[in-house]
């Protein structure tokens, strides 16, 4: 993901592609192709077995909206950093680029760091434990997979905020920042859906 | 001469008719006795509009297996390399050809797909409401049947009334099995945590093997059981028989034994009516009455019985009953008390 | 050049000779040969699993191993079979063959490549070792929950499947996203989609179902580890989780399975065919539309294997249909493969013999496999022996005949040396009348009433005289693969020279030296034509190119094996020990890093 990385890259790998697309972006679509049907599997067993647990604490008495609701603001808000710091390496702004990764790492951080505390509140104050119940099984390993992923994004940001900061980033790289934008885009949507479908329809 | 000459074309249209249909079946199916399990040898409505559609898609794919397999081997013997025939024709294809032979096999499945819905819904209708139901409880390794509207609850061998349909209403204690009474009914896993149903009508007074078919653990090979479809008297007759409380010690080596089932882990499992109340294994009221032991594993005779008691998971790998170290003394006992159980 | 490239050497791995040139390698040749040599081995293993089982069973009450034994047998045979052999060795022709097809140098990525094969080699040790510790798997391949909880099955076998099969799902992952990229990306200029090799064209469908079937058995595997180690509920009937949840997602998975173990081979005939015959492939497009279309397809009929659940009467009818439908895609190409005999000029090598067995031994696998397809016949056949027969008409009648044709078709390729022919045609024979003495007995214990996955059965409910043929076969079956193995382990020194093009071919690996240099092709050619090298040939273009100087090649890393080890060191961990699992993490971001940020090539 270096810039030698991607020199090196775009010599080897992008030196002809009979699409003309570029192959490293490709990967990282199917990459996301086969994320859809993991977290489809994950959402749809939530889903199968929502109202089936068979004793509290159920959804309906943990779930808190309007916290969740702000950390959701906060993991868009990081999808609107990324595409400035997508924008600002595109342009060359080493300076913006620093800022908007931080600014999108933090906010993944917030982010994180919200569903650790929900995770605590849950466990500590409504007894919800991954063996309490269904809900339980099924809620904390759908949202631990995903704040694993939105972690996994995170410790990715700061790896490219570091390789700016050492001046080792430029334009000619703009691919490894929009790769993990990719990344960091798909994860926010797929919270959108565990959103929804988890926190909004109860 | 000529007669012959004209008998041989339908003698060759006949043999090849058979050989079509039934062929293959014809080398398999002997007599019913000598393959007491088969799925061949439907004996009730319910498995012949099984055997019958089997028979439907068999003629078909006899038919497509000899068309298919005699054109590749046309195909292969007729163009064989041969010197000053190097380089053939480059055919690249036809779409004509290929329309067609998209179009065949959509045409057979047809023939084949509408008596598969057909025979779907006519076998998974309602129960007939006035059909007997007998509930099948599925256990690492033996089958339970109760029988609501007797009271009964008995083990491996299925009574079932001739000229009656019976409803299994199927579910299961631990694991996944699959209930399986190839000449009766086909086969209808039993879930836990589900209840599933098959229901038939059986008609031929007999005995009919069955098993289990799901993998289910170590004993899943012997977790065996049959169904004695009686006559509706001979029915009637085993009914009252285990409805009778079970039978006291006639003398004092089953006495003897009673003693030793009491005071030994026998009572923990299973369940005697006046003697013990145990739900983890089978149901002993009547076990005397059985014909098999060890859920189907082997027949129900004194030696074998006593060689189970002695040392149960030797016999039936992994068995829940365990060795007790009894006495040869307590093992003589211990039989005779549970034949007197009739 | 020469004199950076010389000092980076000190630096980094290199070498092209040595073991520890293969250790580091990420030329697609090599690691095809790994694939191959190891899920070999794996083949043998998986055979030899497969002997126990059928001398178990050669008599009634038979006493040779006890029933936990066979059950391990049976699990491990199956899981062995599909994962670790059949699936890799349709990789290693992935890897060997189709660069060379496309017209490539490498594929789209040749370290993630390597990774591959790694993770592979380690999750199949992981997945062995549970024989030396504690007890193999023993709940079948399928591996239906609530049989596989902890409340059931107490030991370890299941954890080592569990996560052993997370491990290798990695490894096949990674090669699927590889080779989408390399196949939509890496094709010669003029080479379009509808010029490409058959072979390639299914394994770009295979890639494509691994993608998007083996996040759905992790899933799967996720929940039964979490049950099984942390104490949830997915499949815990008594907190009112449902049994059903486990077969659904299995079979979501497993029905494109069977065509990501299917569709290679075809691809494979599909080569050998129009080679022997010496005429292209009748009605390419249909033929590729088809495999399209059974992919496709393949995701919708999972419920098929589910037909004695009682779903109800619409469930059963719609997964019926469907199923039948696929049975449309599978004929069109099993005729085409018949018209491209018709009016060719056969060559009767091993390759094409076994092509021809794949043919004929598929057809009676489609064909009973359109029996159970029937929900009311299924009824009688689903979890007996006829299933076992179908199957093995399938993946053995089928693919390993299809993968052996391979064998001898591109052996010359990948050592310049031509399989030993007398050999090659006493294995095609041999193999053939073992198979159907083993398998097409199957058919008819299964109808007459033996269920699988039995240890033992009963005398008097005759059985056993199939079953004697069934074991005679599987002796004589396991006896044909030794002519295989003297055949390569003789010809790979000794085999005649096999030159580029020993079989008139037509497609673009034939237009390169045997064994190829690391670069494949001197000049990347610019293909015209579909079957482009045949085309050529017959335009008297002269096909081998000349020697290469300064192809810039990839170099050989470290990092895809560190990478590997940590990954499976951070699954295996999970239930042993959860420092184990720490330092394969740690090991994983060592690899990973060193891996992003090492130059591809020198």
């Amino acid at each position: 993901m270096g810039s030698t990385v991607a020199t090196a890259v775009a010599h080897a790998e992008e030196h002809h592609t009979s699409t003309g697309l570029n192959s490293r972006k490709m990967v990282f679509w199917t990459f996301l192709g086969s994320e859809c049907m993991f977290f489809g599997s994950l959402i749809g067993t939530y889903l199968v077995y929502k109202g089936k647990s068979l004793n509290g604490p159920y959804p309906h008495e943990v779930l808190n909206i309007p916290f969740t609701s702000v950390s959701t603001f906060d993991l868009l808000m990081s999808s609107l950093t990324m595409v400035l710091a997508l924008a600002a390496i595109q342009r060359d702004d080493l300076k913006g680029t620093k800022l908007w990764l931080a600014a999108t790492a933090l906010l993944g951080m917030v982010f994180v760091g919200g569903q650790v505390y929900e995770f605590s509140h849950f466990f500590l104050h409504e007894h919800l434990a991954l063996q309490s119940n269904l809900f339980g099984s099924t809620f904390y390993v759908l949202t631990g997979f995903h704040g694993t992923h939105v972690t996994v994004g995170v410790i990715w940001l700061w790896s490219l905020f570091a390789l700016a900061a050492r001046g080792r980033l430029s334009s000619k790289d703009s691919l490894s920042v929009e790769i993990a934008g990719l990344y960091w885009h798909f994860v926010d949507v797929v919270w959108i859906a565990i959103f929804t479908l988890v926190y909004l329809i109860q | 001469m000529k007669q012959t000459s004209l008998r041989r074309p339908q003698w060759i249209r006949r043999a090849l008719a058979a050989g079509l249909s039934a062929l293959p079946l014809l080398v398999a199916a002997g007599c019913k006795e000598q393959y007491p399990q088969s799925a061949l040898h439907p004996q009730t409505e319910y498995s012949d509009q099984l055997h019958q559609l089997l028979l439907t898609i068999l003629r078909w794919e006899v038919g497509i297996f000899v068309v298919v397999e005699l054109a590749l081997l046309v195909a292969v013997l007729r163009f064989r390399a041969r010197p000053g025939r190097e380089v053939p024709n480059q055919h690249h294809g036809h779409t004509g050809v290929e329309v067609a032979w998209t179009l065949a096999p959509a045409i057979i499945l047809a023939f084949i797909g509408v008596p598969t819905v057909y025979t779907i819904f006519r076998t998974q209708a309602p129960a007939p409401p006035d059909a007997l139901t007998v509930e099948v409880v599925g256990h690492q390794w033996w089958w339970e049947f109760r029988y609501p509207e007797y009271g009964i609850v008995t083990a491996s061998d299925l009574h079932l009334p001739a000229g009656r349909t019976v409803n299994l209403k199927m579910t299961s204690q631990d694991v996944i099995h699959s209930f399986w009474l190839p000449q009766l009914c086909g086969k209808r896993d039993v879930l836990p945590g589900r209840t599933t149903y098959i229901w038939f009508k059986p008609v031929t007074p007999g005995l009919y093997r069955g098993q289990c078919a799901e993998l289910c653990g170590a004993s899943h090979a012997n977790m065996r059981m049959q169904a004695l479809v009686e006559t509706p008297e001979g029915f009637e007759a085993w009914v009252q028989a285990q409805q009778a409380p079970p039978a006291a010690p006639a003398d004092s080596l089953s006495a003897l034994g009673r003693q030793t089932f009491t005071q030994g882990l026998c009572i923990a499992c299973h369940t005697i009516t006046g003697v013990s109340a145990g739900v983890v294994g089978p149901n002993l009221n009547h076990v005397g009455s059985r014909l098999t032991l060890a859920g189907g594993m082997m027949p129900l005779t004194d030696e074998n019985l006593r060689r189970w008691l002695e040392n149960p998971p030797a016999h039936k790998p992994g068995s829940l009953m365990p060795f007790q170290g009894l006495t040869p003394q307590q093992l003589d006992a211990l039989t005779a008390y549970l034949r007197g159980l009739k | 050049m020469a004199t950076a490239t010389a000092e980076l050497h000190a630096a980094r791995a290199h070498g092209e000779s040595g073991l520890w040139s293969w250790v580091t390698t990420v030329d697609h040749k090599r690691i095809g040969i790994l694939y191959f040599v190891t899920a070999f081995i794996f083949f043998l293993a998986g055979g030899l699993e497969a002997v126990i089982i059928r001398l178990q069973l050669m008599r009634p009450e038979n006493t040779l191993v006890g029933a936990e034994a066979f059950n391990q047998l049976f699990t491990m045979h199956a899981t062995t079979m599909v994962f670790l052999a059949l699936m890799p060795l349709s990789a290693s022709f992935f890897n060997f063959v189709v660069p060379l097809q496309l017209g490539a140098r490498d594929v789209a990525f040749p370290r993630l490549n390597a990774f591959s094969y790694w993770v592979f080699l380690l999750g199949g040790i992981f997945l062995n070792l549970s024989f030396v510790f504690g007890g193999a798997p023993d709940a079948g391949w399928f591996g239906y929950a609530n049989l596989t909880a902890k409340q059931f099955n107490p030991g370890h076998g299941i954890d080592f499947w569990a996560i052993s099969l997370q491990i290798l799902g990695i490894a096949s992952l990674a090669a699927g996203f590889n080779f989408i990229v390399t196949i939509i990306n890496m094709r010669a200029p003029g080479m379009g989609f509808m010029r490409m090799p058959v072979f390639c064209w299914m394994t770009l469908v295979t890639s494509f179902l691994i993608v998007l079937a083996f996040p759905v058995i992790t899933v799967a595997l996720v929940f039964l580890m979490f049950d099984r180690l942390v104490g949830t509920h997915f499949y815990n009937v008594a907190a009112g989780g449902d049994v059903l949840l486990w077969q659904h997602l299995f079979w979501v998975f497993g029905h494109p399975e069977v065509y990501i173990l299917i569709l290679p081979a075809m691809g494979i005939v599909s080569e050998v065919l129009p080679s022997f015959s010496r005429k292209p492939l009748f009605g390419y497009p249909f033929v590729v539309y088809s495999g399209i279309f059974i992919g496709v397809l393949g995701f919708g009929v999972w419920s098929h294997h589910m037909f004695a659940v009682g779903l109800g009467p619409v469930a059963d009818s719609f997964f019926a249909v469907a199923t039948m439908l696929i049975a449309i895609p599978t004929g069109v190409k099993i005729f085409n493969w018949i018209g491209t005999l018709w009016g060719g000029s056969i060559r009767f090598t091993s390759a094409m013999l076994f092509a021809i067995g794949f043919i004929a031994m598929f057809i009676m696998g489609g064909l009973s496999g359109i029996m159970h397809a029937s929900p009311p016949t299924d009824l009688q056949q689903t979890d007996t022996y006829f299933v076992v027969a179908h199957i093995h008409y399938v993946l053995y009648g089928g693919t390993i005949m299809g993968i052996f044709a391979g064998i001898y078709y591109w052996f010359p390729k990948v050592t310049g040396r031509l399989l030993n022919e007398t050999l090659g045609k006493l294995h095609f024979w041999f193999n053939l009348i073992a198979f159907n003495l083993t398998f097409f007995p199957m058919h008819f214990v299964g109808l007459l009433g033996m269920p699988r996955r039995v240890y033992t059965y009963s005398p008097g409910m005759g059985f056993e005289g199939y079953n004697v043929a069934s074991t005679v076969g599987a002796l004589l079956l396991a006896a044909s693969v030794l002519f295989l193995i003297v055949n390569i382990l003789t010809s790979v020194r000794g085999g005649k020279v096999a030159g580029h093009d020993p079989w008139d071919a037509r497609t673009l690996e034939w237009s390169i030296p045997s064994p190829p240099p690391p670069y494949n092709f001197a000049r990347i050619p610019q293909v015209v034509h579909r079957d482009d090298l045949w085309e050529s040939k017959r335009a008297g273009k002269p096909a081998l190119q000349g020697e290469a100087a300064g192809v810039h090649m990839p170099s050989p890393s470290y990092w895809p094996p560190v990478a590997a080890l940590g990954v499976t060191l951070a699954l295996a961990g999970l239930f042993f020990n959860i420092w184990v699992t720490v330092a394969g993490v740690a090991i994983l971001f060592v690899g990973v890093y060193s891996w992003a940020l090492e130059p591809p090539s020198h």
